[in-house]
């Protein structure tokens, strides 16, 4: 039944919570109670200084009435409901439970929120530790060195003499393990912290690339204004250790390229008519899609077609690019889904191939993703080409229809069962016993 | 003449504190600290007790087990395995590779001289 159908049911319902009969309702707004039993029942419409009496009396706004429940709040419920489809949550009475029971619908929504955002973060954590060889690093060096102290330490504490020149090394040794425990103890500590700063403390050369394209809103001014991009990349990266600022110079000359031949207030008229289909806005600029998705990504925030993401990988993989999208992450460490298309691209080139994805297990909308792999330089005698691929991201609005494909993120925290592209067990669930 | 025992670790002051810990016990310890040249040691001088670090310069302890468990002279060779990662999958690889005893970073003194003398025993 339609949301405006139901103003009877939240009167009746409202009258029922503040304890009061039918028929004292319908004194006091001075209809008879069997028109309100019929009102009750949505089987006449009313407005006007009716519903306003009755709002009133009943103590709510009238739009309380009208319009029920905020519809973020039965729109979270619903996502909620069909995340957890198995517990069978009666969807054509969220309006009635959202009407009846807002305190209880609120923190519903709100825990289900609030379970998606710690999601995230073990999603983060967890990609982290796994994959993060600066962590794996410190901490096996912390351990070993704390070894050494207690072994060493709990020789020096043993009752009986030790030979004095054993004694000495000993706690040279102490000394020399403590202070080179204090230091990578800091070090570690410094690295933790600067999780939320600036890549460039402490990531890999490609992340402290990826952090200043995600400063700068994936868009840099400098190059669509025609700026060289050396120069540039002096200008931005200066902070940047010298391996990210070679590669921010490569991704600034491949920008600075997609723009000269893609130009920006071109571009933007396009998208009016294109939106964000990469093969229609190649077409127009005579030119191949992985070009296409680049410009789509990097269009200023406000652009008329809206944002998209973009991941390119390499022949192995790796990831060069990445504007992940609230609603479809993209892992810091390649540790991402092998069912992406992106990956399948690489194994047909030169074809477009597009599908609608979801994020297994994820309380979020479906994306369009459009994945195209190309030789990523120009064709050499005798030489295999090497390939990198593309995929773009978009909300997938015109093509929801679409039943979309279930895929992970990464596969820790995936609940996909009997996955034929597992790597490792999920641990969400019982993932420990999937196939492993 | 007393029993042998090599041990292949990376850390200076572990070493130290090891080989102080097993002569004590009377055995006899020789030292190595890179990986690549440890199944070459073995296979010139087999000791009655191998302890072995996973993470070491040049090759991995799970690398070292599995080739001295394809040969002959040292595939009955009693090895413990040490390591930083005590992770479930870590004790699970060393456990594939043909390790006899597997002890997490840090331990105590007493927890590797008793695992020490278990393995000894197996072996007399």
């Amino acid at each position: 039944m339609a949301r405006d159908t139901l103003t009877g049911s939240r009167i009746r319902e409202r009258r029922i919570i503040l304890g009061m009969k039918q028929a004292e309702l319908a004194r006091r707004v001075d209809i008879s109670a069997s028109y309100l039993n019929l009102i009750e029942h949505n089987r006449r419409r009313i407005g006007g200084k009716l519903l306003l009496d009755l709002a009133e009396i009943l103590g709510v706004e009238p739009s309380v009435l009208t319009e029920g429940a905020e519809a973020t709040l039965i729109g979270a419920l619903r996502e909620a409901a069909l995340r957890e489809a198995e517990a069978g949550a009666e969807l054509d009475r969220l309006d009635e439970f959202a009407g009846r029971f807002p305190g209880w619908a609120r923190l519903l929504a709100e825990s289900r929120a609030r379970i998606d955002t710690l999601e995230r973060s073990v999603e983060a954590l967890t990609d982290r530790l796994a994959h993060d060889p600066h962590l794996a690093d410190a901490l096996h060096e912390m351990l070993s060195t704390v070894t050494s102290i207690r072994s060493t330490a709990s020789i020096l504490a043993e009752p009986g003499e030790i030979d004095p020149d054993w004694q000495r090394r000993f706690h040279r040794n102490i000394y020399e393990d403590s202070a080179r425990l204090a230091e990578s103890s800091r070090s570690l500590a410094s690295y933790l912290e600067a999780e939320g700063k600036a890549a460039a403390e402490s990531g890999t050369p490609q992340e402290e690339v990826d952090a200043l394209f995600e400063a700068a809103q994936y868009h840099i001014a400098p190059l669509d204004a025609g700026e060289g991009a050396d120069a540039v990349a002096e200008d931005l990266g200066h902070e940047l250790s010298p391996i990210a600022r070679a590669l921010l110079r490569r991704a600034f000359r491949r920008y600075a390229e997609d723009a000269a031949l893609m130009p920006l207030d071109k571009v933007l008229e396009a998208v009016v008519v294109t939106g964000t289909d990469p093969l229609a806005l190649a077409r127009r600029f005579g030119t191949d899609p992985a070009r296409a998705m680049r410009r789509l990504a990097t269009l200023p925030a406000d652009a008329p077609c809206g944002s998209v993401g973009l991941a390119i990988c390499d022949a192995s993989g790796v990831f060069t690019f990445r504007k992940p999208l609230p609603d479809f992450p993209i892992p810091r460490f390649g540790a991402d889904c092998p069912l992406w298309p992106l990956f399948a691209a690489l194994s047909r080139p030169m074809s477009v191939l597009s599908r609608v994805l979801q994020s297994a297990g994820r309380q979020s909308g479906a994306v369009t993703a459009m994945a195209f792999a190309q030789p990523s330089g120009p064709p050499q005698v005798n030489r295999e080409p090497v390939f990198e691929a593309h995929m773009m991201i978009a909300p997938a609005g015109p093509r929801s229809s679409e039943i979309p494909e279930d895929v992970g993120i990464t596969c820790r925290i995936c609940p996909r069962a009997a996955c034929p592209a597992r790597r490792e067990p999920s641990l969400l669930g019982d993932g420990l016993a999937q196939g492993f | 003449m007393s029993k042998r025992v090599m041990l292949i670790e990376d850390e200076p002051n572990i070493i130290e504190a090891i080989s102080f810990i097993l002569s004590r016990e009377g055995l006899s310890v020789e030292t190595h600290s890179d990986g690549t040249t440890a199944n070459d040691k073995l296979r010139a001088s087999t000791p009655d007790l191998l302890i072995l670090d996973v993470m070491l310069p040049g090759k991995s302890g799970y690398d070292i087990l599995r080739e001295l468990r394809e040969e002959a002279g040292t595939a009955e060779l009693p090895v413990l395995m040490l390591t930083a990662r005590g992770q479930t999958r870590d004790r699970e690889m060393a456990e594939r590779a043909g390790v006899s005893a597997f002890m997490t970073k840090p331990f105590s003194n007493a927890e590797m001289l008793d695992q020490v003398r278990a393995l000894m025993a197996e072996t007399s």
